[in-house]
């Protein structure tokens, strides 16, 4: 029987632990790509329970910053650090983030249940929610065992949101996370979303979708004249 | 599970599976060694004093098969994203990569080495050298490869790249494996010294390779 398009989703979210107060500053980051200034001068900061949504036209930088926050490239000039107590380097964000990008790093030859748990053994399991709670929240508990070339875009997707809580990190960097989502599993990731930001992490998206995520901040990139 | 075993099985069960290299590239080897008596006929004598070095080589090349598709799998979907940015060392990762690859393609060459080397009429003795020379040797095959698999990683069409890049540096173990084996035909305790020499490749190539590997990847990621 195929009928996971349109299945309700699991009512009620993982328990997960609230995390402990923390800062992320970002002061005067700048990132070439290709020999060009892509991003000149970004300063922000964001402690749990924010979330900010970065915005502008396509090609303006919005993934590069993501990548950049998440430590994918060496930024020119500037620096993001992760500050809360007892944090050694702050300079070392990577630990303390989840990044999901335009690419789900799902697996075509593994199972569902395959992919997540490679990822939670991976990142660290603990804190987090077990995988088949995890999938339950995303509405893929019954096709655990199925492999992950059989999904769809929107159930891949699915399954590397299942990550976000299969594995627990109080920073949330996501690149338009709602991509191939209907509207279902839209409701459903701000609710994973809010749930987030509720317990103290903080989320920092790239979209041109307005989420409708309450109390979120914008953080619009505004494309460099050519001179 | 710790990361890394997690890291190993996963490229293991993948290696098997549908798209993996580990069926591919001992299939290969079969292959090319078999083709080398329809070239060179069957004259059972030059077969067998040829049959530590086609061997060799054919280990060479069926080690390269799968070899472009080291990192470039991850990072086409995103997984090798997740695993920088995941703060754990990259050089550790590397060595896990290398270590799984070369369990799944490395050591069948190795297990399939004897029974082909039925197929050239080799003596026992040169047989067991082939083996041991294959055994310590084809991990350095591997280790070198990945520099390459690192460095074409950020290119498309990178596989054809790949083998011109690295079997310069496959000389020296090509050259010393087929020397060792040969070595026993006609004098045994000429076996050594080649032999220490491809072990001495096989440990630079593992304390060189994964920091190379490394720092190719973090440099391919913009």
């Amino acid at each position: 029987m195929f009928y996971w398009e349109g299945m309700p989703f699991a009512p009620e979210t993982p328990v997960i632990q609230p995390f402990k107060p923390f800062r992320l500053v970002v002061e005067a980051l700048s990132v070439d790509r290709g020999g060009r200034r892509v991003l000149e001068d970004i300063d922000c900061e964001l402690a749990g329970g924010d979330a900010v949504l970065v915005t502008g036209p396509n090609g303006v930088g919005k993934s590069t910053l993501l990548r950049a926050l998440a430590g994918l490239g060496r930024p020119a000039k500037g620096s993001a650090r992760f500050l809360a107590d007892g944090i050694a380097d702050p300079e070392d964000v990577g630990r303390h983030i989840h990044y999901l990008g335009h690419r789900d790093a799902v697996k075509p030859a593994l199972t569902v249940g395959e992919n997540l748990t490679f990822w939670q053994d991976f990142l660290g399991a603990e804190g987090g929610a077990p995988v088949d709670a995890a999938l339950d929240a995303v509405g893929l508990a019954d096709l655990e065992a199925l492999p992950a070339a059989y999904l769809s875009a929107g159930q891949r997707r699915r399954l590397a949101i299942a990550r976000l809580i299969a594995v627990r990190r109080p920073l949330w960097l996501l690149d338009e996370p709602t991509a191939a989502l209907d509207v279902a599993s839209e409701a459903n990731l701000l609710r994973l979303m809010t749930g987030h930001l509720e317990r103290g992490g903080a989320i920092v998206a790239a979209t041109h979708l307005a989420l409708g995520l309450a109390g979120a901040r914008p953080l619009r990139l505004v494309a460099e004249e050519v001179v | 599970m710790s990361p890394l075993v997690a890291l190993y099985v996963r490229e293991l069960r993948l290696s098997v599976r549908i798209g993996g290299s580990a069926l591919m590239g001992v299939l290969f080897y079969l292959i090319v060694v078999t083709i080398f008596p329809f070239a060179i006929g069957p004259d059972l004598n030059l077969l067998s004093r040829l049959g530590p070095a086609i061997l060799w080589i054919g280990a060479l090349l069926a080690t390269l098969l799968g070899l472009d598709r080291l990192f470039e799998a991850d990072r086409d979907d995103g997984a090798l994203d997740l695993m920088v940015a995941s703060g754990r060392s990259l050089e550790l990762l590397v060595i896990v990569k290398v270590a799984a690859h070369w369990t799944a393609t490395g050591l069948p060459l190795v297990v399939a080495a004897p029974f082909l080397s039925l197929l050239l009429a080799m003596p026992g003795d040169v047989t067991l050298a082939t083996l041991a020379t294959l055994l310590v040797g084809t991990p350095a095959l591997t280790l070198l490869g990945a520099i390459g698999a690192g460095l074409t990683v950020s290119l498309r069409r990178g596989g054809l790249l790949l083998p011109i890049l690295v079997l310069p540096f496959a000389v020296p173990v090509l050259i010393f494996g087929v020397a060792a084996a040969n070595a026993v035909a006609f004098d045994p305790a000429a076996f050594r010294t080649p032999f220490l020499l491809i072990v001495a490749l096989t440990l630079t190539a593992a304390a060189i390779s994964p920091i190379a590997t490394a720092a190719a990847l973090r440099n391919g990621l913009d």
